[in-house]
């Protein structure tokens, strides 16, 4: 445990912090293995994710190879479709983007940006690492069990997640589905325990909140919103549990099932699907505020730029956070639930759109008449806004009622989350990637294998998602494992399909690429120096690259000044760092 | 749903309340200061694990409203009866609450640097504790030999949910109350067993809030209550 002066009479001198007494490793196991190292445990996390992420991955190929040429490939029957489905959702909201941005950047970003030696409490940060690795080794084993994992779709929803006609339903993938889900709620919030308070207590001298980069602001906000949404699904995962083990009824209606009548009986699937979207749709923003903060970040830097309306920027992450848990049920609009709740929600998912599109127009307005440079991390950047005002717009579309009655359970709602939720995210992590890279290892990485696997992922996740909106506007539905020849599906609508499959594996191919590059870039990378990309922010000021134990040496940064101060007229050079003081001789409203 | 929507209400006034001290109108680009210039205190003074187990209590209190939100809206079903309440549940109650004002006592002890009073309050908070979670299991014992098992009717699902859920959260906590009790019958002085035994305290007097709501909740008094507040309201 970090030890800041504890007693409450003490005030802390407004000169002397104490600086924290650190846990020093002894052995191989406990530096690199059993670590209670915030970056260590940040590259644990995001490799795992990225890991699990990959066979996410595959099994997207796998869905997309059996709509293009449906019974061709023999061993994808209906079961495995949905289960491929159902373990494709799951991995890629919960286990890749929850993790890499809170587990990963989160641990990573945090101490270094805000100027601490780690984590407030390390041990139960490297507790929460282990206990999200099991979790994700529960998930793996539905792949082993006998009947597989379950294929109930990512929503879970009963009743047929437990009956016998779903996938893994009697037998143990839903079981281990839901122990899963539950071993991730308790590693998360071990962890984002410590990124909310180390955001509270650990920050270095004269870092005040309104001085964090919007990084920080992005993943502490989402951080607060995930420790109260992911109790929802802890809940809701529990409770099913029951039904499904020890013969409950929590969800579970009186059913009859190949004409014998189920033990259970009087349950309601729709509490289920209120508590699951109750985390569902803040899960979203989840994801997408720490999206936000890094590319909010990642514009300034690299169009050497003050970020636009730094503070509306602040306020709109925490009105969107507080905003996203009143509109859980516009993912219910054909459950069947009172018509005026619709009305409710689908005005609060409009205002939603509001601090959104500020957030949007600042960006722009950043890159307006900046001096731009199309970095790799730049060019995700603009491919993130790009990307999310599509998702978001189509948002609008779905957020009216009387637009989504028609449009939901087509590829339509496919197409849009996957921009919004699916390619916007995935195209700031790489972003973050390419930008931070230099930083944990010390070398850059190859810039033309990144430009190729940039543009080959950007344009085809467009090819590869605007022809979907079509095919949801023509009526094909999803979820289906065949279509056949229907009005849905006309010869047309499957060369589309057959054309949006070759887009699926191309871009994954092009992900290759981009492990590739990691990899060599470790040993043959060009030296990155200590701020290669002279930026304001702390991790760019450690002594060493990459960071040392203790992340900054001997004495800790002083932080004199925001984050955004690039291109200030007058300045040497057309960045200055947050803990470079100004000169003795200047009045304080110097850059007013 | 409203039950967690009001607890979330209430947590977004500490939230709002907290972030009105933190100058978030401030503009940070005109404020660059020189290395001369006087520092604000950028972190609370209350210690660190403190705020940390606020935060977590905050998400544990979000975990039962849930809970709660869950059983309100499926005791709207039909098929709802209500469970019988052992009697010895008003026991277990009474020795939660002997452990709390022990816990109490011991802090206040503590303060005061007393470390005798200290020790014996300690052990007395453990050892009610500890005779809460054999009183809640002696009360299952209860349900179940008069045919109340777990999925017969779901108020007795959630009954046992529930209390099996605070159950577990006491049980966590006993594993950190034993360790201070430990260490303090080991000799450790009063001023540095004092924070530990602020934070068992801390969580000891959740725990007993949320005991107490949810005892109301199954003795149904809560229902009273919320249709006392609808009508009110209409």
């Amino acid at each position: 445990m970090v030890n800041i002066p504890s007693s409450i009479n003490d005030p802390i001198p407004a000169a002397e912090v104490e600086d924290v007494e650190l846990y020093h490793p002894h052995s191989w196991w406990t530096t690199y293995v059993f670590s209670q190292d915030a970056k260590v445990i940040a590259i644990q996390y995001s490799l795992t994710a990225i890991s699990i992420g990959l066979v996410a991955l595959v099994l997207s190929w796998l869905m997309r190879l059996q709509l293009a040429f449906p019974g061709v490939f023999t061993f994808i029957d209906a079961d495995r479709y949905y289960q491929f489905i159902t373990m494709h959702g799951m991995i890629m909201v919960i286990y890749l983007l929850t993790a890499l941005f809170l587990g990963g950047f989160g641990n990573y970003l945090i101490p270094l940006m805000l100027g601490a030696r780690d984590m407030v409490f390390p041990y139960a940060n490297m507790l929460s690492y282990w206990i999200y690795l099991l979790a994700v080794l529960v998930l793996v084993a539905g792949f082993f069990a006998p009947g597989g994992p379950t294929g109930a779709g990512w929503t879970l929803y009963p009743p047929q997640a437990i009956l016998s006609g779903t996938p893994g339903g009697q037998d143990w993938g839903i079981i281990l589905m839901l122990s899963s889900l539950i071993l991730f709620i308790i590693g998360f919030t071990m962890g984002g325990l410590n990124y909310v308070v180390t955001v509270l207590q650990g920050r270095a001298r004269g870092m005040t909140l309104m001085r964090m980069p919007l990084t920080i602001w992005g993943i502490f906000t989402a951080t607060v919103m995930a420790l109260l949404a992911f109790p929802a699904l802890f809940v809701a995962s529990v409770m099913m549990l029951f039904d499904r083990v020890l013969g409950t009824s929590f969800f579970m209606p009186a059913i009859v099932e190949m004409g014998t009548q189920l033990q259970h009986g009087g349950g309601s699937p729709i509490l289920f699907q209120h508590l699951f979207w109750f985390f569902g749709h803040p899960e979203v923003y989840i994801v997408a505020l720490p999206a936000f903060g890094i590319v909010s970040d990642l514009i300034s830097v690299h169009a050497r730029k003050n970020i636009f309306g730094y503070r509306m920027m602040v306020w709109a992450m925490v009105i969107i956070g507080a905003l996203s848990f009143v509109v859980w049920a516009h993912h219910m609009y054909v459950s069947g639930m009172n018509p005026n709740f619709g009305f409710f929600f689908a005005t609060t998912t409009l205002i939603i759109a509001v601090p959104t599109a500020i957030k949007v127009y600042n960006w722009v307005l950043t890159l307006w008449r900046g001096d731009i440079h199309l970095t790799i991390p730049m060019l995700f950047a603009l491919g993130f806004i790009v990307t999310f005002v599509n998702g978001g717009l189509t948002g609008l579309f779905l957020g009216n009622v009387v637009v989504d009655v028609p449009l939901s359970d087509t590829m339509f709602v496919v197409a849009h989350f996957h921009m919004v939720m699916g390619v916007a995210p995935i195209m700031v992590i790489f972003g973050a990637i390419y930008h931070w890279y230099p930083k944990i290892t010390g070398r850059m990485l190859d810039e033309t294998m990144g430009r190729i696997h940039f543009w080959v992922t950007f344009l085809g996740a467009y090819l590869i998602f605007f022809p979907m909106h079509y095919l949801g506007l023509l009526g094909a539905p999803r979820r289906y494992y065949e279509l056949g020849e229907s009005v849905v599906n006309p010869p047309s609508a499957h060369d589309l399909n057959i054309f949006i499959t070759m887009m699926a594996l191309t871009v994954g191919a092009a992900q290759v690429l981009f492990l590739f590059n990691a990899a060599w870039s470790l040993r043959h990378g060009k030296d990155a120096g200590g701020n290669p990309w002279r930026a304001t922010t702390l991790e760019w000021q450690t002594p060493t690259t990459p960071p040392p134990h203790g992340n900054f040496g001997k004495e800790l940064p002083v932080v004199y000044r925001w984050a955004y101060d690039y291109s200030v007229p007058g300045a040497p050079e057309d960045f200055i760092p947050q803990n470079e003081p100004d000169p003795e001789n200047r009045s304080r409203e110097h850059a007013s | 749903m409203s039950a967690i929507l009001i607890f979330l209400a209430g947590l977004a006034s500490i939230i709002i309340w907290w972030m009105a001290q933190q100058r978030l109108t401030s503009k940070p680009w005109l404020e660059s200061a020189r290395a001369s210039d006087i520092f604000p205190v950028t972190r609370s003074q209350i210690p660190t694990v403190k705020i940390g187990l606020g935060v977590f209590l905050a998400v544990v209190g979000a975990l039962f409203t849930l809970f709660i939100s869950a059983y309100f809206m499926r005791m709207g079903l039909q098929d709802w009866w209500a469970i019988p309440l052992p009697g010895v549940l008003w026991v277990n109650t009474a020795a939660l609450v002997v452990s709390s004002i022990a816990l109490e006592m011991a802090k206040s002890s503590a303060q005061q640097n007393d470390a005798n009073a200290m020790r014996i309050a300690l052990l007395a908070s453990f050892v009610t504790a500890i005779g809460f979670l054999a009183g809640q299991l002696f009360a299952w014992h209860e349900l179940v030999s008069e045919g109340y098992v777990l999925a017969d009717n779901p108020a007795n699902s959630f009954f046992y949910l529930i209390t099996g859920m605070h159950g577990l959260h006491i049980l966590g906590g006993l594993l950190v109350l034993s360790r201070t009790t430990f260490n303090v019958w080991q000799g450790e002085p009063p001023k540095e067993a004092r924070l530990s035994i602020e934070l068992c305290a801390m969580y000891w007097h959740f725990m007993l809030i949320v005991w107490l709501v949810i005892f109301a909740l199954f003795a149904g008094w809560a229902n009273d209550f919320v249709d006392i507040c609808r009508q009110l309201l209409t």
